[in-house]
């Protein structure tokens, strides 16, 4: 695992009103990582990601991903991050194929090089038996996994999952996060991992990072933060312990 | 760019395979046919009495067969093109959660909206136009007459007014697909804004006339209470963009029009002249006398259009 950082924060905050739904938040993530992003809802995960990429404008602090200003260059840091949002969306009337394709052509790829690459990465999610389907008869696993082959299209360096593991059964999610591992493994990409499934989050993350109401209450490996709070000790600890004693504490 | 023609192509696609639009343009071709075969039939059926007119060509479009002409077919109808392509245009991209993924590429934000409109702003024109072509062949068989070069002019002069027009509704659906969360709600609000404008604006225009400078026809009222009326009446339509278009058109289409203002407030020598010389107008005059009409249609187009963008460009987009 390389020290450089591919995600750096100083004081990023995001205000709506009085209200700070991000507040000054200082975060690292290291490149070649998987980063699992925990916390409850509404504790400000999605507004950091969309900061992150320049989707939503921050009221303070600065952030800086691939070395990338989000504030300036957007659209060179979302060449190189693929993001998942919650709850993603296909158009209802297009294949998988077809979504696939807008999404290529929005990236500005070739017609050779998106024929290439939509098969390379129906194969990686598993979904080539499903390529002429439309997407509005695919179950909500297959639409995850649609999901995370529209973002790979771009080959990207980074990849922002947000809660991925939503809503999939078991079977699914156990995939997805072998998926996800694999990815890191073999490809070298960074990923950040928004997931309220914190067994799963330890099983493949390499640090985490714990925020509640807008404010980064830890960030480590988990075993340092096991030893912050609960003292060196036989017992280990698993990530839903501690979670739940930084929940407490706040 | 990248973003921009991708947007623009499959929003393109989205249009042409989509059963609504198959619906608007079955039933806009085959009202607009039909008010042109009307008026074909009624003109080959009074062909000599043409004689006198230069123009019988344009005729097809600016008689009225049964109940309207195909001109003022399209004053009411043609916003309803510009409002089915566009009422949801945002709202449901935002409802179904497509578009915080189409903005998370590599895109510039205003490839969405601009493709859009320029989507919309095609099917606009290829509908129109391929309608004003129809109409055109079939009267060159039924009438057996071939327009001339000025004719042509003013039918290429009239869809660009009428791709305008149409334009301007379908940024305005645009915008409330923008401002309003629910496909429903914007649908139902430029509906209503559609009526509001295009039916309410004219019957009010007569009300306020008539409350600001009354005119009673069994009483004598001065002459200049008179001019008032009329020319309130008029400002204040003016404020329907149906209005401006149909006056706008008319004049385009019809040469032997040479004003837009009605007779009331003509001076007496203009009164005299237009009824004495009954002679067509050159098209660069015709142009002429509705140019602020057809500015006028521009820039409310590009006023909705610029709304919209800003709108869109300072919204947060979370879904």
């Amino acid at each position: 695992m390389g020290t450089e950082s591919i995600i750096e924060t100083t004081g990023l905050t995001k205000a709506y009103g009085p209200h700070r739904a991000v507040n000054g938040l200082d975060v690292r993530v290291n490149a070649g990582e998987i980063f699992g992003f925990l916390g409850p809802n509404g504790a400000g995960k999605t507004t950091t990601l969309l900061m992150l990429l320049g989707l939503t404008r921050s009221s303070g602090g600065t952030a800086r991903v691939c070395g990338l200003d989000p504030s300036r260059h957007a659209r060179a840091i979302k060449q190189r991050v693929g993001y998942l949002p919650e709850n993603v969306g296909f158009y209802g009337d297009m294949t998988a194929v077809e979504s696939l394709q807008y999404v290529a052509a929005l990236n500005g790829m070739g017609k050779q090089e998106t024929h290439e690459r939509i098969h390379e990465v129906l194969q990686l999610v598993g979904l080539e038996q499903s390529s002429r389907k439309k997407t509005g008869a695919f179950s909500r696993g297959m639409k995850q996994r649609l999901g995370v082959a529209e973002v790979l299209i771009k080959a990207p360096e980074v990849l922002f999952l947000d809660e991925p593991t939503l809503g999939l059964d078991p079977e699914g999610a156990i995939q997805l996060i072998d998926l996800i591992q694999s990815l890191n493994q073999e490809r070298q990409i960074t990923v950040l991992l928004s997931s309220h499934h914190l067994h799963q989050v330890q099983k493949i993350s390499h640090r985490v990072g714990i925020m509640i109401d807008g404010n980064l209450v830890a960030e480590g490996t988990i075993e340092s933060l096991a030893e912050e709070r609960f003292g060196l000790g036989e017992k280990e600890y698993t990530l839903e312990e501690i979670y739940m004693k930084y929940f407490q504490e706040v | 760019m990248q973003g921009l023609y991708a947007v623009f192509t499959k929003e393109l696609q989205d249009h042409f395979s989509s059963f609504r639009f198959a619906i608007l343009f079955a039933l806009i071709a085959m009202v607009s046919f039909i008010t042109s075969y009307m008026a074909a039939i009624h003109l080959s059926e009074n062909l000599e009495n043409l004689s006198s007119t230069r123009f019988p060509f344009l005729t097809l479009f600016s008689t009225p067969g049964a109940v309207f002409s195909m001109v003022q077919f399209v004053a009411f109808f043609g916003p309803l093109i510009g409002l089915v392509l566009g009422f949801d245009a945002i709202n449901r991209e935002r409802a179904q959660g497509t578009l915080i993924k189409v903005v998370s590429q590599p895109i510039y934000r205003d490839a969405v909206i601009n493709g859009k409109f320029l989507a919309g702003v095609a099917t606009i024109s290829i509908m129109l136009t391929s309608i004003v072509l129809v109409i055109t062949g079939f009267g060159l068989a039924i009438v057996g007459v071939v327009p001339g070069v000025g004719e042509i002019g003013r039918l290429i002069i009239y869809l660009v007014i009428s791709i305008f027009y149409v334009s301007f509704w379908l940024g305005l659906s645009i915008l409330f697909s923008i401002l309003l969360k629910s496909v429903a709600t914007s649908a139902l609000t430029s509906v209503a804004l559609w009526i509001f404008l295009s039916f309410f604006v004219t019957l009010g225009a007569e009300a306020v006339a008539n409350s600001v400078a009354p005119v009673d026809p069994n009483k004598n009222v001065p002459p200049e209470m008179v001019i008032q009326n009329a020319k309130i009446k008029k400002m204040v339509s003016l404020c329907s963009p149906m209005v401006l278009y149909n006056d706008a058109t008319a004049t385009i289409i019809d040469p032997m029009r040479n004003t837009t203002r009605s007779l009331v407030l003509m001076g007496p020598m203009e009164e005299l002249l237009s009824s004495r010389f009954q002679n067509p107008l050159a098209l660069t005059q015709s142009i002429l006398v509705v140019l602020p009409y057809i500015t006028v249609l521009i820039a409310i187009t590009l006023v909705c259009f610029t709304v919209s963008y800003l709108v869109f460009m300072l919204q947060e987009i979370r879904t």
